[in-house]
């Protein structure tokens, strides 16, 4: 078998780095000894792939878990999974999680005095379509606080969970919502050393999804690792 | 045409709301050929206390060293019950635990064989991107020609095997930080 054609390395300055003092859970958790750098194998671009038998289409619906409708602005969320390349991901699963509209999670040890909310779970799951695209329908979360500095507030956030095709386009990442003026102060936003990276971290407004009197839409596209045509060195 | 890459951002303290009912303790249902083995550990961080948030995911190929997966084109069994990938969260004592079956070897750079292994990848709050790591087989003595433990300082190898503590009992710890910090990789 020859060798498998790898997948480029990180654009540079387009990731944080482990050790990020402004986030002060870096300090115990970031490795302090060289990583080691191996060629990609098999075991690396390959990786778990999903499909329909693994997703029900109501999970893309955060609005609908439970009796009634939560609580907060009802928002859809689209976009599309794209390699560097620009080639889309079909059957990409994409995860998210978030807050409710009051700024508190679903979690035993989340203790911000904000409301929990009986009909809003906060977590769902999708499937990428031929074209990479996904879609979901939940609500906005709000803001809230937490204990890296003197009153410091996460901007309002959506956690997402991608796999694409293998191992080396496992992602993990956030999106921000435009004008949120918490950004320049949340350490998770602002370590990311590239000021463009960074900025496609913040959802567009997207009226073409928007639904008349009912939902207001953002759009969030992802792009992970992609592969250069030939292999190096061959 | 390249796109820009989208960065990286930490799991956060609540991933569990979204991991917790999707994880793949038994990553060999019944059924699936191969040794049965357990793997147990903690996640320490650069204090020794356990880390009670992290989330680790496994990838591995089956019992005979085939990868569930398109790009793998050698000619091998596949076992239509073995999908090969867990994922485990760590308890409030830093403790993760999966059963599995050992994977076979499968071909490393210019077709050199690798030793059985699990590629682990280790998400919690305070890592802003993932780290990629590696678990391997004690009493193997194919370790001792596998082209990606012969990549690691010899002195810190052992941070990559697994222990033997009981029948089909393994441990092996993830250690973020100091003397014996688990060797990372970075592709």
């Amino acid at each position: 078998m020859t060798d498998p054609t790898p997948y480029r390395r990180p654009y540079r300055q387009t990731q944080p780095e482990y050790f990020y003092p402004p986030y002060r859970s870096t300090a115990k958790r970031a490795p302090t000894r060289p990583l080691v750098m191996p060629p990609q194998t098999i075991s690396e671009v390959t990786g778990p792939l999903f499909g329909h038998e693994d997703v029900k289409p109501e999970e893309a619906d955060l609005t609908a878990q439970h009796a009634g409708e939560p609580l907060g602005e009802r928002m859809i969320v689209t976009g599309r999974v794209l390699e560097e390349t620009g080639r889309p991901v079909c059957n990409a699963l994409v995860e998210i999680w978030q807050a409710n509209a009051a700024g508190r999670y679903r979690h035993a040890t989340d203790n911000h005095d904000a409301p929990l909310d009986p009909n809003f779970t906060g977590c769902g799951r999708v499937l990428t379509d031929g074209d990479g695209r996904y879609r979901f329908k939940t609500i906005k979360p709000g803001a809230y606080p937490w204990r890296n500095h003197y009153n410091a507030w996460r901007p309002a956030h959506v956690h997402l969970s991608i796999f694409g095709r293998g191992f080396m386009q496992r992602l993990v990442t956030q999106f921000y919502f435009p004008g949120d003026p918490l950004l320049p102060y949340d350490p998770m936003f602002m370590s990311v050393p590239d000021e463009r990276a960074r900025h496609n971290l913040i959802a567009e407004f997207d009226w073409e999804h928007t639904i008349p009197e009912h939902a207001i839409a953002y759009r969030f596209d992802i792009v992970l690792r992609g592969r250069d045509a030939t292999p190096m060195g061959a | 045409m390249s796109l820009l890459l989208t960065a990286a951002q930490t799991v956060g303290p609540f991933v569990a709301i979204s991991f917790e009912h999707t994880q793949v303790q038994d990553v060999a249902p019944p059924g699936v050929s191969g040794e049965r083995i357990v793997i147990q550990g903690r996640v320490l961080d650069g204090d020794g206390k356990p880390v009670e948030d992290a989330v680790l995911e496994t990838w591995q190929a089956n019992g005979h060293g085939k990868y569930s997966h398109p790009e793998d084109t050698r000619e091998k069994l596949l076992d239509p019950a073995f999908k090969g990938f867990g994922r485990v969260l760590s308890n409030r004592h830093g403790v993760f635990r999966f059963s599995t079956i050992k994977p076979g070897r499968v071909p490393g750079p210019n077709d050199v064989l690798q030793a059985p292994h699990l590629v682990v990848l280790v998400f919690m709050r305070g890592l802003l991107k993932h780290l990629v790591t590696r678990v391997y087989f004690p009493d193997e003595a194919a370790n001792r020609e596998d082209p990606v433990l012969g990549l690691v300082p010899a002195e810190r190898r052992s941070t990559l095997v697994a222990a033997r503590v009981g029948d089909g009992l393994l441990e092996w710890n993830v250690v973020l930080q100091g003397q014996n910090e688990t060797v990372f990789f970075d592709y």
